[in-house]
């Protein structure tokens, strides 16, 4: 069943690579001390970069069953060969450590001007090891690289006004910044890292990371220009994909924005709406709150990301005479929609926006926290947490106290500080701990992520698919809902088990290819097929792959973070979805009285490990896998070290 | 590239415009400007510049080709020249001796000097554009940022033809309801 992988050493490797800079910058906090290496060309070929980068050095160089708010634990940034050429969607960068939240292979992607930025400054990979003894931010000024002591200046301010006051200290309007705000200084587990304003590193906890080590922002810039292997030619295929990348392949994301999905979502009852309790919604159906209205009334103007020729970035504004929250700017699209919206059971906009602002601005993931707020108001709705726990009422549909929920939320403070400021599993826990049973249940996370805006009622594929999402609940790992709502397989169908585990596993793999050049995914339908893929890292890196190759070291990336995940103590339960959707149907709608069925879900996981070349009853890839994708410096290593949650 | 005219006696003066309600603020522009010319991705060597105020202003801005021009004027090495036919600024590499006077004379901000050479940058219409990289279904130079802007935001006009669109725009505004009438 295994394919015969073509083995790497049959892409030759010329003498001199473009696109890379092949520049490995390692800091170590705890002395403050730098060093630089040189990636090999033969490292650039066979994991591209962000995500395969962060892959092979997690492995390697995190310690199995580290604490992941230690300083023991490593955080890397990286990007792949494309930031700062005219490639559409290609200033992204990823940043990857072991993840606070789940315990596991902790991984976010962003994109604005860093990824730009960082790549002019001649950076390829920045490893990050130790604790900075005093708050501290780190410069990459081109070949200056050092760190500046905070405490007094930055630390315990915003996202926002960090960005603000690094741009006025060195000058420069277009210098590239990631911070996290107080979210991440506290560690909270949710914790994000914000850039360009509008852009983050939301999943994950990877901000909480930062704070652990002390580490308050990294500023990039530089004046290097970047060439490419074969210029005319990518000039010619890079003006021939921003065309096409304003064409109809990437319509919905500029128009109205992913929000447009709410009402499309919502005809297939998968619009997550009262916390993951129904998939359809009376507001989305009756105007009130969809994708139309959001941008007829409140978006003001669309932004783009560094060399983006889509420009995704609705910006909201609420007017100057509203009551609580004059002339306050958010940058919405339809996860938020959901977290703060629907799942809140909130239509209410100017809500919504004071939400993700709070969370982009204050440093935690605007995803788990809008999901965070949801699980607490059924609680409140269950009588699992009441009123004299909070100090107010918190039902479904609130507003202003879902604003000062987030906020103390964010912050720490307040009931639901501590119990709520550290996603939904944390929160399952404390509360059960405090004797409050099944709390657990209404918190919407797999192996501790919180979903995103899919519900998972009658969506059998992406069940699967988005459970063994590497990082926890995630529809960016492979964006096999397509699968269901495209009628691919039957959505409400236990059939076709290996059908569908192929099918999830070859999006899967190029997803992983994907987030390692790193591009945004949003241009995943601008090219004619892999081939042009592969032929695009061709033309600026001149290593001469070919689409068979970029899908197997796709699946070698995919591979390899699996077994981090197996290290730090995954088990086949791991990748299942939360219980909710086994036992509570939805009252109305498609999927109405439809829950997953146990031994058909597990028919189907098991379809996928088989496809994938993994045990099947384990889900552990077997070491002819592992010898096949040349992962053999695994094998005998997959023994659990602990350290999951 | 001009057309050929007898408006001012054959003088038009065609200079790069950006509509900021289009543009996204994606610095395609800016890189491209540096790519054509130079060969390799820079902004910092552009020759369009890219302005961000947050959260929502992004325009781009280029060469005014003013009358008389100030970083003419104040170029202590007689470096710069304008061409009396485009209005077009002309840096002669060998004198400039990158002193950035001509940065600190602009109002506009559009002059900058190359990272490498320290020579003054300004756009030409990408006159001094590699001819590897000319676009091909045009067959000639030809301004690449207005090839390449995705949101078609960048556009060269003349003061004319400026004057003409914003006449239109604002008798619309005003008389709007006798458009109207002549439309129902």
């Amino acid at each position: 069943m295994v394919k015969n992988m073509s083995k790497t050493k049959e892409i030759p490797v010329p003498d001199q690579i473009k696109g890379f800079t092949q520049v490995r910058l390692d800091v170590n906090l705890t002395d403050g001390k730098f060093s630089k290496s040189k990636l090999s060309n033969e490292f650039c070929r066979d994991w591209i970069g962000g995500y395969g980068f962060g892959a092979k050095v997690l492995w390697d160089e995190c310690p199995a069953g580290v604490d992941p708010l230690s300083p023991e634990n490593i955080f890397v940034y990286a990007h792949g060969p494309f930031p700062g050429t005219i490639l559409p969607t290609s200033s992204k960068y990823g940043v990857f450590a072991k993840s606070p939240l789940t315990g596991q292979f902790g991984m976010a992607i962003s994109s604005g001007s860093v990824g730009a930025q960082a790549r002019r400054a001649g950076i390829n990979m920045i490893v990050i090891k130790g604790k900075a003894p005093e708050p501290v931010y780190m410069v990459i000024d081109d070949d200056d690289h050092y760190l500046v002591p905070c405490k007094d200046t930055l630390w315990g301010k915003g996202c926002w006004e960090t960005e603000e006051l690094l741009r006025e200290e060195f000058q420069d309007q277009r210098l590239g910044v990631l911070s996290i705000g107080p979210g991440g200084e506290r560690g909270s587990f949710m914790g994000c890292i914000t850039n360009d304003r509008n852009r983050q590193a939301g999943r994950t906890g990877m901000g909480a990371v930062m704070g652990s080590k002390n580490l308050k922002a990294i500023c990039f810039r530089g004046t290097k220009g970047i060439s490419v292997a074969h210029p005319v030619e990518f000039f010619k295929l890079a003006k021939k994909l921003i065309k096409v990348a304003n064409g109809p392949a990437t319509a919905k994301y500029r128009d109205l924005g992913t929000p447009a999905g709410i009402t499309s979502y919502n005809k297939l009852g998968m619009m997550p709406t009262f916390n993951h309790r129904e998939g359809t919604w009376d507001k989305v159906d009756d105007g009130t709150f969809t994708g139309d209205i959001l941008n007829q009334d409140w978006v003001v103007k669309k932004v783009a990301c560094s060399q983006c020729s889509i420009g995704c970035d609705h910006i909201t504004k609420i007017p100057k005479d509203h009551p609580n929250w004059p002339n306050l700017y958010s940058s919405i699209d339809q996860e938020l929609c959901y977290s703060f919206g629907s799942a809140c059971g909130n239509s209410d906009w100017p809500t919504v926006f004071k939400c993700v602002s709070l969370t982009d601005d204050l440093g935690i993931d605007a995803i788990s926290g809008g999901v965070t707020a949801a699980m607490a108001m059924e609680c409140f709705e269950e009588g699992i947490i009441t009123k004299e726990d909070l100090g107010y009422e918190l039902p479904f549909g609130s507003t202003v106290n879902l604003v000062r929920f987030t906020e103390e939320m964010i912050l720490g403070k307040g009931f639901a500080g501590k119990v709520f400021g550290d996603g939904t599993r944390e929160a399952g826990k404390r509360l059960e701990e405090m004797g409050r049973k099944s709390a657990s249940y209404y918190g919407m996370h797999i192996k501790g992520l919180e979903m995103p805006a899919f519900d998972l009622h009658g969506m059998n594929s992406f069940a699967v698919g988005m459970s063994v999402s590497i990082r926890g609940a995630c529809h960016l790992r492979n964006g096999s809902y397509g699968l269901d709502a495209k009628g691919n397989f039957d959505r409400f169908g236990y059939d076709k088990p290996f059908e569908r585990g192929e099918a999830i596993k070859k999006l899967e793999d190029i997803y992983a290819i994907i987030d390692s050049y790193i591009v945004c995914k949003f241009t995943r339908g601008i090219y004619e097929n892999d081939a042009e893929m592969a032929k695009v890292f061709e033309l600026v890196t001149g290593i001469p792959v070919t689409e068979t190759f970029i899908q197997d070291r796709g699946e070698a990336i995919v591979n390899l973070s699996k077994c981090f995940n197996i290290r730090e103590g995954w088990t086949r339960n791991d990748d299942k979805p939360p219980e909710r959707f086994f036992k509570q149907p939805h009252t109305k709608g498609p999927a109405k009285g439809v829950v997953l069925k146990e031994d058909g879900y597990q028919k189907l996981l098991s379809g996928y490990y088989e496809a994938r070349g993994w045990d099947t009853k384990t889900g552990i890839p077997t070491d002819e896998t592992l010898k096949n994708l040349g992962l053999d410096f695994t094998i005998g290593k997959l023994t659990t070290k602990g350290g999951k949650k | 590239m001009s057309q050929t005219t007898k408006k001012r006696g054959g003088v038009v003066h065609q200079f790069i415009i950006v509509d900021p309600n289009l543009c996204t603020g994606c610095e395609t522009c800016e890189s491209v400007c540096s790519f054509v010319h130079d060969g390799e991705f820079n902004p910092i060597n552009t020759r369009i510049h890219r302005v961000r105020i947050e959260p929502i202003l992004n325009v781009a801005l280029a060469c005014q080709k003013c009358d008389d021009a100030p970083c003419v004027r104040s170029c202590p090495e007689k470096a710069l020249e304008q061409d009396k036919l485009t209005g077009s600024i002309i840096v002669d590499d060998d004198k400039c001796n990158g002193c950035a006077f001509c940065i600190r004379a602009c109002d506009f901000g559009v002059l900058n000097l190359h990272i490498q050479t320290q020579k003054a940058l300004i756009c030409d219409l990408c006159e001094t554009m590699k001819d590897d990289y000319i676009n091909e279904e045009r067959g000639e130079k030809y301004p690449a940022c207005i090839d390449v802007c995705p949101k078609e935001a960048i556009s060269l006009k003349d003061v004319e033809q400026i004057g003409e669109e914003k006449r239109i725009d604002a008798v619309k505004r005003l008389f709007g309801d006798i458009l109207k009438e002549t439309e129902a």
